[in-house]
């Protein structure tokens, strides 16, 4: 009986498990990417009296280059280096296709009722197919590689329930905002967070990560949705493992946030938090310098293809650059075959390898001093881009994809 | 004399430790630039032992281990909090950077003033204002990772994770 969570950790142990309880159990997946597995072999390192030397099973340990691959400068590089001899060593192998909570999913590497820890926040992404994951640091993430366990409080749980069709030109992103507003940055703080409602059940599996993936922006620590049909034909062909169809049983939720997403519009928030939201109305005067598309938030065919209708035979403003970055490899080549990527290069983007590109301010469009930048991130906070003086402003790839041909933030609506 | 360097609310990883400045694992790299985007000045003028006092959601966005790390490397002796975002609370935890939460010490203090802080009692003395102050208790299992020094340590007395 309780939550999707409550029934995830209680089917995991064998008993019933409550939330408030803290328990250690054996985690189905580690994960640790370019930038976060060089502590977290540090960490594991100093275990290897208890580990032998060896990571818990390599099977499910994976290593993803996605924050700066390919590298963009000599630290960058060694330290990936220094990532492939651990790797070798270990008998892992490095995955470079993409976005980790993009390759991790289509790689049938998460599955309902996995319990999943990653060195990321955006683990909480995985969620979308019904399984618990949650990031945490390079030290939890090594004792992870080494023990092949991790403990956890069991959370209380906030049950978010989307109802109502999406308005024309209105998105899951736009919904994601609208969740942020009303919970605020740190309203989910040590809880998780259970998305249901009668949209989020015909939303497709790309929209539910949009869902969670934003859930560590409530500081949520994993965001659940209950697995389903659609669920399972996502799932099919990527993997061959039975897995448990777990759904929440007379659930005790700590409090119920209802949106009817019919009454929604386009929205912005502006820099420097998250729940700075607004409705793209009211900035629409606000020059943008570069927009970006793509992020584990919405990196996806479906983004993808939202901007490319919007964008098709058209260029881009002269006073704004674009940078397309798709979320993996099978995104890119998908793109690629639609003919997406083409008008992305005819509009005047540049199209970048799949991976985080600049959401992270290392490379592929770092921002100048004063600069602005209108991106499909999930993240706004200073700095984050490049220059500190520097400010972004999050919307929908169609929000993105018509402020990139006006060079000021338009609403889609206008264009579409 | 420790000093308090006191900060506001949603103090974020980005800001902690950027992440341009985070592809290391050198130590005294990441000490030079915590707090470089709000605190230009933070790295050079704590001293070891100073704390730092913050309002709610201390350490939100990324899970970058570096942003305590940055914390710890610069000497600080305890970050004091109204709250503090789950996985840096614990990657904190984990890595012996004392963490307390106290509302009254935060509200009832100010930037430069004096403290001491007795981390195995949780008691709080400003002694600029001479008032006292009690954080919240740890949770059983953080407190038992936290009086070991850290996850890797605890470990290692245990002989394995339980």
């Amino acid at each position: 009986m309780g939550t999707l969570t409550e029934e995830i950790f209680s089917h995991k142990l064998g008993r019933a498990v409550e939330q408030g309880e803290t328990v250690v159990v054996e985690v189905d997946r580690v994960m640790s990417h370019d930038t976060t597995s060089p502590l977290a072999i540090q960490a594991f390192r100093k275990l290897a009296q208890q580990s032998g030397g060896r990571v818990f099973n390599p099977r499910r340990s994976h290593i993803v280059f996605d924050h700066i691959i390919p590298a963009a400068t000599i630290a960058a590089a060694t330290l990936q280096r220094d990532i492939r001899t651990f790797a070798q060593e270990q008998d892992i192998t490095i995955l470079q296709e993409g976005i980790c909570h993009q390759v991790m999913p289509e790689r049938g590497y998460v599955t309902p009722g996995d319990i999943i820890v990653g060195a990321d926040s955006h683990t909480c992404t995985y969620g979308a197919l019904g399984a618990f994951a949650t990031g945490m640091g390079s030290t939890d993430i090594g004792v992870a590689y080494a023990t092949g366990r991790s403990w956890f409080r069991v959370p209380t749980t906030i049950n978010i329930r989307v109802t109502g069709d999406l308005p024309f030109g209105v998105y899951a992103k736009d919904v994601t905002f609208e969740m942020v507003r009303l919970v605020g940055v740190d309203g989910a703080n040590y809880r998780a967070i259970e998305y249901s409602g009668d949209l989020t059940e015909r939303m497709s599996v790309s929209e539910r990560f949009t869902f969670c993936n934003m859930a560590i922006e409530m500081g949520g620590k994993a965001g659940l949705i209950t697995p389903d049909a659609t669920t399972q034909e996502w799932l099919r062909g990527r993997t061959d493992r039975d897995y448990p169809m777990l759904a929440p049983r007379n659930p005790r939720y700590e409090r119920i946030v209802e949106i009817d997403a019919s009454q929604l519009q386009p929205m912005i928030a502006c820099h420097p938090d998250v729940n700075n939201v607004v409705p793209v109305e009211q900035v629409e005067h606000v020059q943008i310098d570069q927009v970006f598309l793509g992020t584990c938030t919405n990196g996806r065919l479906d983004d993808l293809a939202i901007a490319a209708n919007i964008l098709r035979g058209k260029t881009i403003h002269p006073r704004t650059r674009m940078v397309v970055v798709p979320a993996s490899r099978e995104v890119y080549l998908e793109a690629m075959r639609l003919g997406y990527l083409e008008i992305f290069v005819q509009a005047g983007a540049s199209v970048g390898t799949p991976g985080c590109g600049p959401c992270i301010g290392r490379h592929q469009g770092v921002l100048a001093p004063g600069e602005r930048a209108l991106t499909t991130m999930n993240r706004n906070f200073t700095g984050r881009m490049g220059d500190p003086t520097a400010e972004i402003y999050l919307g929908s790839p169609a929000t993105v994809a018509a402020t990139a041909l006006t060079g000021h933030i338009t609403d889609p609506r206008t264009v579409l | 004399m420790s000093r308090i360097w006191m900060l506001g609310d949603n103090i974020n990883t980005d800001v902690i430790i950027p992440g341009r400045y985070n592809v290391t694992t050198d130590r005294s790299q990441l000490a030079r630039y915590c707090l470089c985007e709000i605190l230009p000045e933070f790295s050079q003028q704590v001293e070891p032992g100073d704390v730092i006092m913050a309002g709610h959601n201390f350490g939100c966005g990324s899970s970058r281990e570096h942003a305590p790390a940055s914390i710890l490397a610069n000497g600080v002796r305890v970050v004091i909090a109204r709250s503090f975002a789950r996985i840096f609370y614990r990657n904190s935890v984990n890595i012996g950077l004392p963490v307390l939460v106290c509302e009254d010490a935060v509200l009832n203090s100010a930037d430069g003033q004096r403290i001491k802080v007795d981390l195995d009692t949780g008691t709080i003395y400003n002694l600029t204002t001479e008032r006292t102050f009690r954080a919240e208790p740890l949770d059983p299992f953080v407190a038992r990772i936290a009086a070991a020094g850290g996850i890797i340590e605890y470990i290692r007395q245990e002989g394995t994770l339980r």
